[in-house]
C-alpha cells in the first residue's frame, strides 16, 4: 500500500483496493490459492486487524472454506486467478444452489493477453452459467466500492457474487478516496466503532437441510428459487447505482464495462456511454432505453462478446466484435485504430508511429534464477533425453533452452495423470512427471493415487522448494507457517507418498546432480510407479540468501561449454580464450552466483572451485 | 499541463523500475493531477523485461498508453531501451541509463547484444531530447549502486522541468515522495542520488 502525502487519498492497486473493501465490509474469513494477477488481494487482506486469512491448498478448497464461513453467518471471501475458478467450479455451482447466511464473494482475476496464464477465458460466462451476479470494476476506487456492494448484494439476494477483475484492474494503481473521520480510516480495533467485529461469536450453525443439503429431492426445489433470484437481481440491475448512463452526443452510444470503459471514454470523449458495473444479469430496460436514445449502438468489451450477444438476444441491433478484437487485451490505440477502420472515427485521428527499426535484439525470456534448486534435475532430464510431462510453477521454465526438458504443460496438477494416460496408451517411452510441492498439494495427490491404484510405470519428480515460488514465495502446507505468519505443521512429502502406496520413493538434495541421475537411471529400469523428491528451499527465500557464496572459475577451464548447459544466468562467456582450443572460458558473475555448485558438479575438469 | 503526460518505464526485474513508477505516480498525485500507473510484473522476478506506464493529467482514463503516444521515456537498460523505442512519439523526452544486463540468450546463447553506438543512433532517429546517464556509477560513487533508480528520477525531474511540461512541480515535490517511499536510514542517500541525477543532466541548483 502506498501512502500518499494527502491522508484522504491513497494510491492503491486494484488488488489492494479489493482487500481494503473486503475489510471495510467486515469480512471475517478469506481463503485463496495464489495466482497472478490475484495473489496480492489476500496478501494485503491478511494484514488487517481482526481478520482470518489463509492460503488454501487449491481454489476449490478456498471456495468451500468461504462457503462454510458464509453458512456460519460470517462474511467470507475467496480469491483466485481465472483458471482457478475452473478448479472451484463445483463449489461455485452448489453455492449458487444453496445460497448463504452471510455475504459470500468470489473474486476471479482474468488475464486478457495471458501475461502469466495458459488461456484467456472470460469468466463472466461462469456468472451466467451459475445464475450468480457479476460485478466488474473499472479502476481501484470501483474495485473497493464494488467489493463492499458485492457483500450487500449477496445478503440482499441470498446468493454468491462473482467480482470479476482483469490484469489491468488488478495491477493498475489509481487514487482511492477514504472518508476522513470515519471508522474506515482506523486500522486498529476500536470497540466504540460501528464496524462489527468479524471474529465475534456466531449464532448456531444453521440446521436447514432443505436449503443446505443438495440431494436431488431438495435440489429440485432450489432450482426454481435460483432462477427467480436471478430475475430479481435483473430487476435490481435497472436501478443499480453502478450501472449508469453518461449522456453525450446521440450519434453514437457505447455500452462498456471494466477496464474497456476507460479506453472507450478516452477514445470517444463526446459519445453517450452506458457504463455497466454489473455485467450479469443485465438491465434490459436500461439498455433498451439507452439504445433508443442513440443513432448507432456499439459494445466495447475485452475478450468475449458477452454483453453484445445478450443485447442482440434482446432484439436490439448493435455492433461489437465486428469492430473490436476478440483476442487479447485492449488499449487506447487498439480501440482507436479499430474504430477508425470501422469508420466510427475520422482517419486523421490515427496516431502515426515513428517506424524506427531497432534491428535484432536478444530475447530476454524469464529463466530459472541463479541457484534455483530445480536446475540440477532438469539438467539430468535433458541429458537422459526422457519425455517430461510438466506442470504449473517456476519449474515450467525447464522448458527453455538449454534445459529444454518439458514436453507438455496444461494446467495445475495435470502432468502426473497425462503421463499415466500416455503410458496406458502404450507410449514407447518412459514418462516422467515433474511437479512442484505446492502444485502436488493442489491437485497432484489424487493423480498420484490414480497412478498407484491403476499401476503405471510413471516416474514422478516432486520438486520440493517449500514455497509457492512463481507467484512470489507464498506459504503452503510444506512451509511450516501460514499466510498470517503463524507456525503450522509441516506436511512431509515422503511419508505422504509412501502412504499412498508408492514402493519406490527417494528424497535427494536438489543440488546433488549425481544422486539425481543415479536415482532416475534406476527408476527407468522399473515397471512400477516411482517417486523422486528433490529437496532444497527456494534460493530467493531470506533463509537461503544467508548461505549465498559466489563460486569462481579456475585457470584450468578450457572453454568446453558444458557448464552453459545448465542455463544459469550467473555463468557467462568471458573475453579470455583458451590457448589450445581458442574457445571462450567461463566466467561466474559474483553478483548473481549463489554457490549452489550445480555448475561445479557438471564441470569435467574441476575448473569451478567448490565453496 | 493541458493534456495528459504519458510515461513509459522499461527495464529488467530487480532494477527498481517498480519503485520508480510508484514514485512517479505519487509525484503526479502530489502535484494535483489525476495519476494512474500500470505495470506487468508477472515474470519479472525471473529476470524478464519489466515495463510500466504512468500517466498524469487533469483527467486520466486509461492506465495504459498506446504505441506512439509515449511523451516521456525512462529506460533502465540498453537492450530494453531499444526494445520499447517504437512506442515513443517523435521528440519524446528520454532518460536512458547506460547499464547493460545481458540475458542468458547472450551470455551463453550467443545472440548479439546491441552496442552503445547503435543505441544512441536509434534513439536519435526518434528524438533529440534524450539524455544518457550512468546511474550505477553515480549511485555507486555515493555508496550504494541500488540507488541508481533514484539517480534516474533526479535526471528525469530536471528534464521535465526544463521542458516546461509540468510547471507546477518543484524538486521538493519529488523528494518528499521519495522520502516517504524508502526506509528512514536511506533517505539521505536517496536525496543525494536524486541531486546527483539532476547534476548529471546539468541542473546543479541547490535543493532545499
Amino acid at each position: 500500500m502506498i501512502e500518499s502525502p494527502n491522508p484522504v487519498v491513497r494510491m492503491l492497486s486494484g488488488d489492494e483496493a479489493v482487500a481494503r473493501g473486503a475489510w471495510e465490509a467486515g469480512v471475517a474469513v478469506a481463503s485463496a490459492y495464489p495466482g497472478t494477477p490475484s495473489t496480492e488481494i489476500l496478501e494485503e487482506f491478511a494484514r488487517f486487524p481482526n481478520v482470518y486469512a489463509e492460503w488454501a491448498t487449491n481454489e476449490k478448497v478456498a471456495v468451500d472454506v468461504a462457503i462454510g464461513a458464509a453458512y456460519a453467518g460470517k462474511r467470507a471471501l475467496a480469491t483466485m486467478k481465472h483458471v482457478g475458478l475452473n478448479v472451484a467450479a463445483d463449489a461455485f455451482m452448489y453455492a449458487s444452489m444453496t445460497g448463504i447466511e452471510a455475504g459470500l464473494v468470489i473474486v476471479t482475476a482474468d488475464d486478457p493477453a495471458m501475461h502469466s496464464s495458459q488461456n484467456e477465458q472470460d469468466n463472466r460466462t461462469f456468472a451466467k452459467f451459475a445464475r450468480v451476479p457479476c460485478l466488474e470494476p473499472s479502476d481501484s476506487q470501483e474495485a473497493k466500492d464494488l467489493t463492499v456492494a458485492a457483500f450487500e448484494l449477496s445478503e440482499q439476494f441470498d446468493t454468491p457474487v462473482l467480482l470479476r477483475l482483469t490484469t489491468r484492474v488488478c495491477h493498475s494503481t489509481s487514487a482511492v478516496r477514504l472518508e476522513t473521520g470515519s471508522w474506515k480510516l482506523e486500522e486498529s480495533a476500536d470497540d466504540e466503532s460501528p464496524i462489527p467485529n468479524p471474529q465475534s461469536p456466531i449464532p448456531k450453525f444453521p440446521r436447514n437441510p432443505a436449503k443446505y443439503v443438495m440431494v436431488p429431492g431438495n435440489a429440485i426445489k432450489r432450482h426454481p428459487v435460483i432462477e427467480a433470484r436471478i430475475r430479481a437481481v435483473a430487476e435490481y440491475a435497472e436501478t443499480c447505482p453502478f450501472n449508469r448512463v453518461e449522456p453525450g452526443d446521440r450519434a453514437l452510444g457505447i455500452i462498456t464495462c471494466g477496464i474497456a470503459y476507460q479506453y472507450a471514454r478516452e477514445v470517444f470523449p463526446t459519445a453517450s456511454v452506458l457504463k455497466l458495473g454489473m455485467t450479469w444479469p443485465l438491465p434490459e430496460r436500461l439498455i433498451r432505453d439507452f439504445a433508443a436514445s442513440v443513432d448507432r449502438l456499439i459494445v466495447i468489451e475485452e475478450l468475449d462478446p458477452f454483453i453484445e450477444e445478450a443485447v442482440r438476444l434482446m432484439g436490439i441491433p448493435c455492433e461489437g466484435k465486428r469492430i473490436f478484437p476478440l483476442v487479447g487485451e485492449f488499449d487506447p490505440r487498439v480501440v482507436r485504430e479499430s474504430a477508425i477502420n470501422a469508420g466510427l472515427l475520422p482517419g486523421d485521428l490515427h496516431v502515426a508511429l515513428t517506424g524506427v527499426d531497432v534491428g535484432q535484439l536478444p530475447a530476454r525470456p524469464p529463466v530459472l534464477c541463479p541457484g534455483c534448486p530445480h536446475r540440477g534435475a532438469f539438467y539430468v532430464l535433458n541429458k537422459l533425453k526422457v519425455l517430461v510431462n510438466g506442470d504449473i510453477g517456476c519449474y515450467t521454465l525447464g522448458l527453455i533452452a538449454p534445459l529444454s526438458a518439458i514436453h507438455t504443460c496444461g494446467c495445475m496438477g495435470a502432468g502426473i495423470a497425462v503421463a499415466h494416460g500416455a503410458a496406458k496408451a502404450g507410449s514407447p517411452e518412459h514418462h516422467v512427471a515433474v511437479i512442484g510441492d505446492s502444485t502436488f498439494f493442489h491437485t497432484g495427490i489424487p493423480a498420484l493415487a490414480n497412478v498407484v491404484y491403476n499401476q503405471s510405470p510413471v516416474i514422478t519428480i516432486i520438486m520440493d522448494n517449500r514455497v509457492t515460488g512463481m507467484t512470489g514465495q507464498q506459504e503452503n502446507p510444506g512451509s511450516g507457517h501460514t499466510l498470517q505468519g503463524r507456525p503450522a505443521p509441516r506436511i512431509e512429502l515422503e511419508p505422504l507418498v509412501r502412504a499412498l502406496g508408492v514402493k519406490h520413493v527417494k528424497t535427494v538434495p536438489a543440488y546433488h546432480v549425481e544422486e539425481i541421475e543415479k536415482t532416475l537411471r534406476e527408476y527407468l529400469k522399473l515397471d512400477e510407479p516411482a517417486v523422486l523428491i528433490t529437496e532444497e528451499e527456494c534460493a530467493l527465500l531470506p533463509s537461503a540468501r544467508k548461505r549465498w557464496v559466489p563460486l569462481e572459475v579456475l585457470d584450468n577451464c578450457n572453454g568446453c561449454t558444458l557448464c552453459f548447459r545448465i542455463g544459469c544466468p550467473a555463468i557467462l562467456k568471458s573475453d579470455e580464450l583458451d590457448e589450445k582450443t581458442g574457445r571462450p572460458k567461463a566466467l561466474i558473475d559474483a553478483s548473481l552466483c549463489t554457490g549452489c555448485e550445480v555448475c561445479a558438479q557438471v564441470c569435467p575438469r574441476d575448473a569451478i572451485r567448490f565453496r | 499541463m493541458t493534456n495528459t503526460l504519458n510515461f513509459l518505464l522499461a527495464g529488467v526485474g530487480g532494477q527498481g523500475t517498480i519503485l520508480a513508477s510508484d514514485v512517479l505516480v505519487n509525484v503526479g498525485l502530489a502535484a494535483g493531477y489525476q495519476a494512474k500507473q500500470a505495470e506487468v510484473h508477472g515474470m519479472s522476478q525471473r529476470g524478464g523485461s519489466v515495463t510500466s506506464f504512468v500517466r498524469w493529467g487533469k483527467t486520466v482514463y486509461s492506465p495504459l498508453v498506446g504505441a506512439g503516444e509515449v511523451d516521456v521515456y525512462l529506460a533502465f537498460e540498453v537492450a530494453e531501451a531499444l526494445r520499447n523505442l517504437g512506442q515513443l512519439r517523435r521528440g519524446a523526452l528520454a532518460v536512458v541509463n547506460m547499464q547493460a544486463i545481458k540475458p542468458v540468450t547472450v551470455t551463453s546463447g550467443g545472440q548479439p547484444y546491441p552496442d552503445d553506438d547503435r543505441l544512441r543512433a536509434k534513439i536519435a532517429e526518434v528524438t533529440d531530447q534524450a539524455v544518457y546517464v550512468d546511474g550505477e556509477r553515480i549511485a555507486a560513487a555515493l555508496g550504494n549502486a541500488r540507488a541508481a533508480n533514484v539517480v534516474l528520477l533526479g535526471a528525469l525531474s530536471a528534464l521535465i522541468e526544463r521542458s516546461g511540461l509540468a510547471p507546477e512541480l518543484t524538486p521538493d515535490d519529488w523528494l518528499r515522495v521519495i522520502a516517504g517511499r524508502v526506509p528512514a536510514k536511506y533517505v539521505e542517500l536517496n536525496r543525494q542520488a536524486f541531486g546527483a541525477g539532476r547534476e548529471a543532466v546539468g541542473e546543479g541548483q541547490q535543493l532545499s
